[in-house]
């Protein structure tokens, strides 16, 4: 470090470290709302890399896609640029959990996402690695690249995934590495370390990619996709996809190599505590797996494609850090891979990250000026998760730049607000997961209204455009017209009715009933009612599916939305900054505490910290009351 | 801006003077309105903080005799302009002054509600608010609880048991709407309903009880029945005479029905009566059939008495009719006396109701009597506390929600709904559950705080 010779080379809005998913969608919105930004990456062939699995979306995840599209996000547009297989999961079941899950192709979406940058014009895309951070008064000031070139900022925003002092474990072998052979980044540990910023190890892992040759996919159930595509980016729903899908495979484990498995668990550097990072359960390695359910003979594997132009194929279910000749072994006991010729090596891989509980919800940290955080660094995993958490930063580091309102989203608005509460109040011990069973409000938050929840957020923010935000004004007017229309349409118990009602599989009616309430019924959906609807116009598909999903779950959307306006009686009562704790009679030790570093925006927020109990809770609205109502006395 | 309100803040009771309180902007408007006094022709002759003689008057009717003292706010229990009128004693006139307040612009106090405001407008200090926080604490402590509140400590191990089964059932279902990619075992519909079941089967237990909380407040609503010279006037005095009376009726009302309170070791008994048992005339006979269909429909207790020194009648057979899915306990009166009457005929149009040979007029058969009623409404003895009893209201809206949400789940799982649909409902089971101990956490808590404190007080 010494023999380099620092020197002054420009000045941003924003820097952003990091161009994985959570840097590019930080940069592309700060630059979008008018922020001369820097993007820095250690490899300009890295860009928003998929690094794990070839696929965006699924429960949850796919969800979160929609709402960074709905905000104006890049994630959904790029990833219609470059899907090779779309499926909606669950559509057995109710509209909550319907998900959209694609696969990609690897290549095409990092290459898409570079033109985008690339085309930004207040963004500058940069190779390089930031080894130091300058922090002056409390604020951020400046960054310091590996080769000495000094960057000052107003803001900054560190993505550095799974860089940081990252090290790659393959049982007893282990070196520091970046994901995927890439360089890691150690230098910027150091540097957070020294202003201050506790890290933490946390680790995750990712299977072997095979060749495709090698593969017997006789043996495996082929999964297609849907035959009917849907985009990810409400903007493009009137699009036409006609492109070729590439199927995946399913396949099974065997005992054998769960035999293998368990007789080499020793040379395991998880299990020989040689790692002590902590892995995401909810992504577990086939090791945890045969250890976790001892009971189970088989697990499910999945073969997919990393793209159209390699014959690299993706092993889901079986990532290992077990030495490389054991993997061999254990993969030539999947069924179909028995003449497998790996082609990368499956790893695990452990990072440094913060602890998000010192951020707010912002995702600025609590104490340092204008220095936010998004990605892995924050404990979560995913690209979707971490994507969403970069839009945010990115959002919020040009409102703090401009002196605008802190953007927040709150638990009962989006995934996104659930996922940034989660970890900044709750904080996690694992990589975190978004998942449809962490958000409270789940049949509101759909994947499928994400637009009409939030295009008027991001409108107003600056980052949707004129015509996303029409296009929703217009949907939402036919889906309310609909539903009007629907409710006058009334149909008697004539013959004709009822032949057409029992053709459609539901029992006859005996008086008139409107359309609206014939839909409510389980076994009817819309467009099956076409036959008795003669006035019915041409409307499209996320119309008429808005137009249903309103009608089928009404009752159980009003009961939640009674639910939403508690939590939020709770979330509207603000707390200050600058409240002391320690003062107020009643509270535990412990909430005290925890309430005096983690200073919560809101009541709501406080009741979600760990060790503050009900009571506490209790105490603290009593407290905000005679407080409210001594200040009301005394005007 | 506080809206107005009234409640009776002396208790439900035999004393001389019974009083009647307002608190509000409006409570100086709503007093004026009903009262008629010498001294107070104009809104203005209102004198602060003096005791006034006159009338409570609806209209032209006179409704009592009463002291009034009208107190402009802040230097009030309240802090609000508060009026307090002193009526006479018992529970009639209190009542009928309160309901005139409330037609004239006053809402009822919720329990509570006046030490709510004085809290929250400063008029308690802080020592006295951390009473109230101590009430909060030992609330949620749940080891304290049960040392504190034998009876509130058995609920909240009640409550806590069903939560347990919900939160599990929450946990199943949203295993099931995350992971249905991965071989998870999702068949256990089956298993979510009988867990349902389950819960339902103890929510149902709970409300019982509560039930039973709500008679101890407001006594249990009992109707004794009979044709003419059976026994019913020897029954109520035999009653009377051997249980402290509580309230008595109050001459001068011009109602119909009159009610009797009577204590049977802590079991509060309200009589409904009519002027007329005491003439030995009889009720059904005289308020007609439909009405005393009514009575016995919104009854908690019916005594029907049959004399069998004498022959089954039409009437006898109209009060089986009467009783016959009520809560009954029968008396066959007069057994000191030659039997007229054919036990074997009546017993089996009877089912399922305890019968009690009695002699009231020679006082055989009362500590049967006595015993049964406590017996049927308490499978063991049960200390009577009245600060649980008024928890007990708020506990029964918490379980009768908690009950609705797991039966539409119930219902839902019947009709296939998608679980996370179904999966509303089971939130708002547990919640509404959890309002009852205290879990979780709402906004209203403070009406929850305020409402341990007896109304009016």
């Amino acid at each position: 470090m010494e023999k380099i010779q620092p020197f002054y080379a420009d000045e941003f809005d924003v820097v952003v470290i990091g161009a994985g998913h959570a840097g590019c969608e930080a940069a592309l919105a700060s630059s979008r709302l008018g922020m001369k930004t820097l993007i820095m990456t250690i490899s300009l062939d890295a860009i928003a890399a998929l690094s794990c699995n070839p696929n965006i979306g699924g429960t949850g995840k796919g969800h979160l896609v929609r709402e960074i599209d709905a905000l104006g996000g890049e994630m959904a547009l790029n990833i219609d640029k470059s899907f090779i297989q779309s499926r909606m999961l669950n559509t057995s079941k109710g509209p909550a959990v319907h998900s959209l899950r694609v696969q990609a192709d690897k290549h095409k979406y990092q290459t898409e996402m570079k033109k985008v940058l690339e085309n930004e014009p207040n963004l500058l895309l940069k190779q390089g690695e930031i080894v130091d951070i300058i922090i002056e008064d409390n604020k951020v000031k400046a960054v310091i690249t590996k080769t000495g070139a000094i960057y000052k900022a107003k803001a900054i925003v560190i993505a550095t995934g799974t860089y940081l002092k990252g090290r790659i474990y393959m049982g007893e072998v282990n070196y520091s590495s970046g994901p995927d052979g890439r360089f890691p980044s150690i230098d910027l540990s150091d540097s957070l370390s020294k202003i201050g910023i506790e890290l933490r190890r946390m680790k995750t892992g990712t299977p072997a990619r095979v060749h495709k040759d090698s593969v017997n996919f006789s043996v495996m159930d082929i999964q297609p996709g849907d035959r009917e595509i849907v985009p990810f980016s409400f903007l493009n729903f009137d699009k036409e996809y006609d492109i070729d899908q590439v199927p995946c495979y399913l396949t099974y484990t065997t005992e054998k190599a769960h035999d293998i498995i368990r007789e080499n668990l020793h040379r395991s550097p998880m299990y020989a505590g040689d790692i002590d990072g902590i892995g995401p359960r909810y992504c577990p390695s086939i090791e945890d797996k045969v250890v976790r359910f001892a009971d189970k003979s088989k697990h499910q594997v999945f073969i997919e494609p990393e793209g159209l132009d390699t014959k690299e194929m993706y092993v889901q279910g079986v990532s290992t850090s077990l030495p490389v000749e054991v993997q061999e072994k254990i993969y030539k006991n999947v069924i179909g891979l028995e003449n497998v010729r790996i082609m990368r090596d499956a790893y695990a891989i452990e990072y440094d990250s913060i602890d998000p509980t010192i951020l707010k919800r912002t995702l600025e940290h609590k104490e340092i000026n204008n220095l936010f955080f998004a990605g892995q660094i924050n404990g979560s995993s995913g690209y979707e998760e971490a994507a969403a958490q970069g839009l945010v930063a990115g959002i919020n580091a040009t409102h703090k730049i401009c002196d605008r309102e802190p953007f927040v989203l709150d638990r009962s608005e989006a995934y996104i607000g659930v996922l940034i509460d989660d970890l900044v109040t709750k904080g996690t011990n694992e990589p975190y997961r978004m998942m449809t069973s962490r958000a409270e409000y789940r049949l509101t938050l759909r994947q499928d209204n994400a637009d009409l929840r939030l295009t008027e957020k991001g409108y107003k923010i600056g980052l949707a455009s004129e015509d996303r935000y029409y296009k929703m004004l217009r949907k939402k007017e036919a889906i309310e017209k609909e539903l009007e229309r629907l409710k006058k349409v009334i149909i008697g118990p004539t013959e004709k009715n009822n032949i057409e009602l029992e053709k459609i599989k539901t029992s006859q009616i005996k008086g008139p009933i409107s359309l609206y309430e014939l839909i409510r019924r389980p076994e009817v959906q819309y467009d099956s009612t076409i036959n008795l609807d003669e006035n019915r116009g041409y409307l499209q598909r996320e119309v008429r599916l808005q137009v249903e999903t309103q009608i089928k779950y009404e009752g159980y959307i009003k009961k939640q939305m009674i639910q939403i306006e508690q939590f939020k009686k709770l979330e509207n009562k603000k707390l200050s900054i600058d409240e002391d704790y320690s003062l107020i009679k009643g509270l535990s030790n412990e909430a005290q505490q925890k309430l005096n570093s983690m200073k919560p925006d809101s009541v709501g927020q406080a009741s979600r910290i760990s060790g503050v109990s009900p009571s506490d809770i209790n105490v603290l609205l009593i407290y905000l009351e005679q407080k409210r109502r001594s200040v009301k006395s005394n005007v | 801006m506080s809206e107005t309100i009234a409640a009776i803040s002396t208790a439900i009771g035999e004393s001389g003077i019974g009083i009647v309180r307002i608190s509000g902007n409006d409570a100086f408007k709503v007093g004026y309105k009903i009262f008629k006094g010498a001294k107070v022709q104009k809104e203005e002759d209102i004198d602060n903080r003096k005791l006034t003689y006159g009338h409570i008057v609806d209209g032209e009717k006179i409704i009592d005799e009463v002291l009034i003292a009208f107190m402009k706010g802040p230097y009030t229990y309240t802090r609000e302009d508060m009026v307090e009128i002193y009526c006479h004693g018992g529970i009639i006139s209190v009542r009928n002054v309160l309901n005139l307040i409330l037609r004239s612009g006053a809402g009822l106090a919720e329990p509570g509600e006046f030490t709510k405001r004085a809290f929250l407008n400063g008029r308690l200090d802080l020592a006295q608010a951390e009473a109230v926080i101590d009430i909060i604490n030992s609330k949620t402590n749940k080891s304290m609880e049960v040392s504190l509140n034998q009876l509130g400590g058995t609920l909240s191990a009640k409550i806590k048991e069903i939560r347990d089964i919900l939160f599990d059932m929450m946990a199943h279902v949203e295993v099931s709407i995350d992971f249905s990619d991965e071989d998870l075992d999702v068949s256990s519909i089956q298993d979510l309903e009988d867990k349902a079941l389950i819960v339902k089967e103890k929510i149902s237990s709970l409300l019982s009880t509560a039930d039973r909380g709500k008679i101890l407040r407001d006594g249990l609503k009992t109707v004794i029945l009979g044709k003419p010279n059976v026994g019913k006037s020897s029954l109520l005095n035999a009653l009377l005479r051997e249980n402290r009376a509580i309230v008595t009726d109050i001459p001068g009302t011009t109602r119909d029905i009159i009610e009797e309170y009577i204590n049977i070791d802590g079991i509060p008994l309200k009589i409904i009566d009519t002027a007329g048992i005491r003439d030995t005339s009889d009720l059904v006979e005289k308020i007609g059939v439909d009405k005393a269909r009514l009575m016995v429909e919104d009854a908690d207790l019916i005594i029907a008495i049959f004399d069998i020194s004498r022959k089954l009648t039409e009437e006898d057979m109209e009060i089986l009719d009467l009783i016959s899915d009520k809560n009954t306990i029968v008396l066959l009166n007069k057994v000191d006396l030659s039997q007229a009457f054919d036990e074997d005929y009546f017993k089996n149009h009877i089912k399922n109701k305890e019968i009690i040979s009695t002699s009231i007029s020679n006082g055989l058969g009362i500590d049967k009597i006595e015993k049964t009623i406590k017996e049927m409404f308490y499978s063991g003895e049960v200390e009577v506390k009245s600060d649980i009893v008024v928890n007990n209201i708020r506990h029964k809206n918490q379980l009768e929600k908690a009950y609705n949400d797991i039966e539409s789940f119930i219902e839902d799982i019947k009709n296939n709904v998608p679980i996370d649909c179904l999966d509303v409902d089971l939130k708002n089971c547990w919640r509404n559950l959890g309002e009852i101990s205290g879990e979780t956490i709402s906004e209203d808590i403070l009406d929850k705080i305020f409402s341990e404190f007896c109304i009016g007080k």
